[in-house]
């Protein structure tokens, strides 16, 4: 299953008249789209339950149907069941709700870490235990997009990650709040200035996953895409080692070489725990 | 002889200036407000058309640019807030009701009222003129440092929209103070706490509210304004500040506000479900704490606006407990309004219709609501348009139908001219449809991704922004149409008596003439 998925690459992306949550990419976002499918049923019976009321009293004891109106104004038993009945849908909403904020918030033994810079207006990828190289990935303009491409959620220089990895997330920011967000992998995070937070996501699936930036952070708030790609881990490698060259910047110290330098996450993750 | 002179000089109108700029009278002052607020409403309604025209289509069409775009997304979101909910159900229908539904002769402090209202004014012409000074204040209306500081909205543009703001929060913060005053020392002998009508409960807990919120907001945007102007760091992280603290202090405030806003529709919705079913209230008192219970836990509930900023995952988790507990007292609310209508005699007047309509979307605005408190779903619906969808179901479809309500409602009360019913219920199917149309679809496209304030976006959005947009149109038309009802009822209206609702109308502003006389009661009236 999971060759054959490798085989058509996914595309995380909206969809025209798409309805509800976008595909998944990896576990966060199966985790999310598993819970909201509960309560959204659960909403969905609510409100037809409050519907159906509505619609039998407008039927049953309008003026017509009913003359005389009663004069009730109590019933504690009634009173009591609708507080306590909402009080146990909830509860049956929160044991899985806490669950997964907990599983979302943040990856104990992260396979790579990757630095997010929002900038006003384009991201910028850094990859500390890969030799800490780092890079900017700037939108396309809409004359340049070429057929099959998407408007206005392409990037020069996508961000290149290996599939089935836990890829440790820390945001910060430079300038103004930006929002790291992609909705296919399930992750969101401000990237804030002066502040470094961190989350985690991981893609199953081999693909492009596209996000946009989401905290409105000036004239081109619209015009920051995401680009996302999981590629299998030999690709991956392959990709780290040109772009360690390609992205070598002339003032950088020479870059340790990769085993030294993956010793950083294994660190964090120690330190963590 | 010199007793009639006497009370003909008690009965004597002032002439124009005096009753209306120099205006003691809370009924005058209410009306200015509600006029105030009409006007308001054509210009933030307006931005909300043009917001729409751009987004019919992907592209950039009719605005310059993102700068410009974001200017009048942040005015759109200030001006409805501030400058036609607020003004309309707390100064408009608060100050019309509140005295006469207590049997008080007029506010506390009627020359605070009139301040409160005459600081609206300066305030909205300087939030209105920001959008013509330099690129506007283009920082959304929540107003985040760095963005909204002096680097990145650099000109008057945005020191205008925070002293308006300034002045809108002193406003309320002088109405509020007027309110609970009001309420606390000049009840009619017999009228209890717990006798008091349920639109006078919503008024005294949205003053609380007010009271206890707004002044977090002065502070915050005050320290922004000195950030701006005066070479302080309060959000600057780069002279010690921190930008996340200014969200908290919005959010300590921007949260109780949106109980502001729905609260007095609460108590409208009340009695205009009890008139028109011809029942008591079903759970009164359930009802009036129900109200308190949103309140209280409306100040603890803030940072669920922030579940994307880094906080603790421990901090996230009480906070979405704390968010969830607010649907019970919401939901004694609804269950209480349809046992309300339940064994009633109901009758489908426009302010039924209305009340009916909020009912059902408030329910649906409300469980979106539910979906939004998980911290682990709103991970991706943060920011996006399934946001925009939830606050404007319970605001645009919530507050805004509490207004109608009150105002078909009261319309024959105020101006001793009833509504042309037939031309009501056009205007209310007009905006029950066009509403829906708008902002339905947008739950489709926040589930998809779309995020909020974008003037341009990937083209796969396009067919659902397209139906809002059409949406937004048959709104904008019912809202033209409410126009020509209200120049109906001024120019063909019946004339009517005190009570024009019949048994079920209870509360005491029914008791007095249509309109009620300048001054409402010679005497205090007596509640049994």
């Amino acid at each position: 299953m999971a060759f054959a998925q490798s085989q058509a690459p996914m595309v995380g992306a909206p969809a025209p008249w798409g309805m509800g949550l976008q595909e998944s990419g990896g576990p966060i976002k199966d985790a999310i789209s598993s819970f909201n499918t509960l309560v959204f049923w659960l909403m969905v019976a609510v409100t037809i339950f409050v519907a159906i009321l509505l619609a039998w009293v407008m039927w049953r004891f309008n003026e017509k149907a009913n003359p005389v109106p009663s004069q009730t104004s109590h019933h504690t038993g009634l009173e009591i069941a609708w507080t306590v009945i909402p009080v146990l849908i909830l509860l049956v909403i929160a044991v899985p709700s806490f669950r997964l904020i907990y599983y979302q918030d943040r990856a104990r033994d992260a396979d790579l870490t990757i630095n997010v810079t929002g900038h006003q207006w384009y991201w910028s990828y850094q990859f500390p235990d890969h030799g800490n190289f780092s890079f900017d990935s700037r939108p396309i303009q809409d004359e340049d997009i070429r057929p099959g491409q998407f408007r206005s959620l392409e990037v020069d220089e996508p961000l290149i990650v290996p599939v089935g990895r836990t890829i440790r997330v820390m945001t910060n920011g430079v300038d103004v709040i930006h929002s790291f967000f992609i909705p296919s992998l399930g992750v969101q995070r401000y990237s804030i200035p002066g502040r470094t937070l961190e989350t985690w996501m991981r893609a199953d699936r081999v693909g492009t996953f596209y996000g946009q930036c989401n905290q409105i952070c000036g004239v081109n708030h619209w015009f920051m895409p995401i680009v996302v790609k999981a590629v299998p881990q030999a690709e991956f490698d392959a990709w780290v080692a040109s772009a360690r060259t390609r992205f070598a910047r002339q003032d950088a110290p020479a870059a340790p070489a990769l085993a030294e330098a993956t010793g950083d996450t294994i660190r964090i993750a120690a330190a963590r725990q | 002889m010199a007793h009639a002179d006497a009370h003909g000089h008690d009965d004597h109108k002032p002439s124009f200036v005096n009753r209306w700029l120099f205006s003691t009278n809370h009924k005058d002052i209410g009306t200015l407000y509600i006029i105030f607020s009409l006007f308001a409403a054509i210009i933030g309604i307006g931005l909300s058309v043009l917001m729409r025209l751009e987004l019919q289509q992907p592209g950039l069409q009719i605005f310059a640019d993102g700068q410009m775009w974001n200017a009048y997304v942040s005015a759109h979101g200030l001006i409805m807030v501030f400058f036609v909910i607020m003004p309309a159900l707390i100064g408009g229908f608060g100050n019309w009701f509140v005295p006469i539904m207590i049997g008080a002769p007029d506010m506390a402090f009627p020359r605070l009222n009139n301040i409160s209202f005459w600081l609206m004014v300066p305030a909205f012409l300087l939030l209105g003129g920001s959008l013509f000074v330099g690129g506007g204040a283009g920082a959304g209306w929540t107003i985040y440092p760095p963005l909204s500081d002096d680097t990145y909205q650099s000109g008057p543009a945005m020191d205008m929209a925070l002293f308006a703001l300034h002045l809108a929060g002193a406003s309320s913060i002088l109405g509020a103070a007027n309110f609970i005053t009001t309420i606390f020392n000049m009840r009619a002998p017999g009228m209890t706490l717990h006798k008091m009508p349920l639109f006078v409960w919503s008024m005294l807990v949205t003053a609380f509210l007010l009271l206890l919120a707004v002044p977090v907001l002065g502070g915050a945007i005050t320290m922004l304004i000195t950030d701006r102007n005066f070479g302080t760091a309060f959000f600057d992280p780069a002279g010690g500040g921190d930008p996340v603290l200014f969200q908290h202090l919005f959010w300590f405030f921007g949260h109780p506000e949106v109980y502001i806003m729905i609260l007095p529709a609460f108590g409208i919705i009340s009695h205009v479900i009890s008139t028109f079913s011809k029942k008591p209230v079903f759970g009164y008192l359930g009802m009036a704490y129900a109200m308190v219970a949103i309140g209280v836990v409306g100040f603890v509930v803030w940072a669920h606006h922030m579940y994307t900023s880094g906080m603790d995952v421990d901090t996230r988790a009480y906070f979405m407990a704390a968010t969830m507990v607010i649907a019970v007292p919401t939901g004694v609310k609804i269950f209480s309004w349809i046992a309300t209508m339940w064994g009633g005699s109901m009758k489908f007047d426009t302010p039924m219709l209305f009340a009916i309509g909020f009912i059902f979307l408030f329910t649906m605005g409300g469980v979106t609501g539910v979906v939004l408190a998980n911290a682990g779903i709103t991970q991706i619906l943060h920011n996006t348009y399934y946001v925009v969808a939830h606050f404007h179901y319970v605001l645009s479809l919530g507050a805004v139908f509490g207004i109608y309500a009150g105002i078909y409602y009261w319309i024959g009360k105020m101006s001793g001219k009833q509504y042309p019913e037939k031309l009501g219920k056009i205007h209310f199917w007009l905006t029950f449809i066009g509403v829906n149309l708008t902002f339905f679809p947008m739950h489709f496209l926040g589930n998809q991704g779309m995020p909020r304030r974008y003037p341009d976006y990937p083209d796969a959005f396009w067919g659902w922004n397209f139906i809002a947009s059409m949406g937004a149109y048959i709104s904008v038309a019912g809202f033209i149409f409410f126009f020509y009802v209200m120049y109906v009822t001024f120019k063909r209206g019946a004339t009517v008596p005190a009570n024009y609702w019949g048994e079920g109308a209870t509360t005491l502003e029914w008791q007095v003439s249509s309109p009620p006389p300048f001054h409402s009661f010679d005497e205090l009236p007596k509640i049994r």
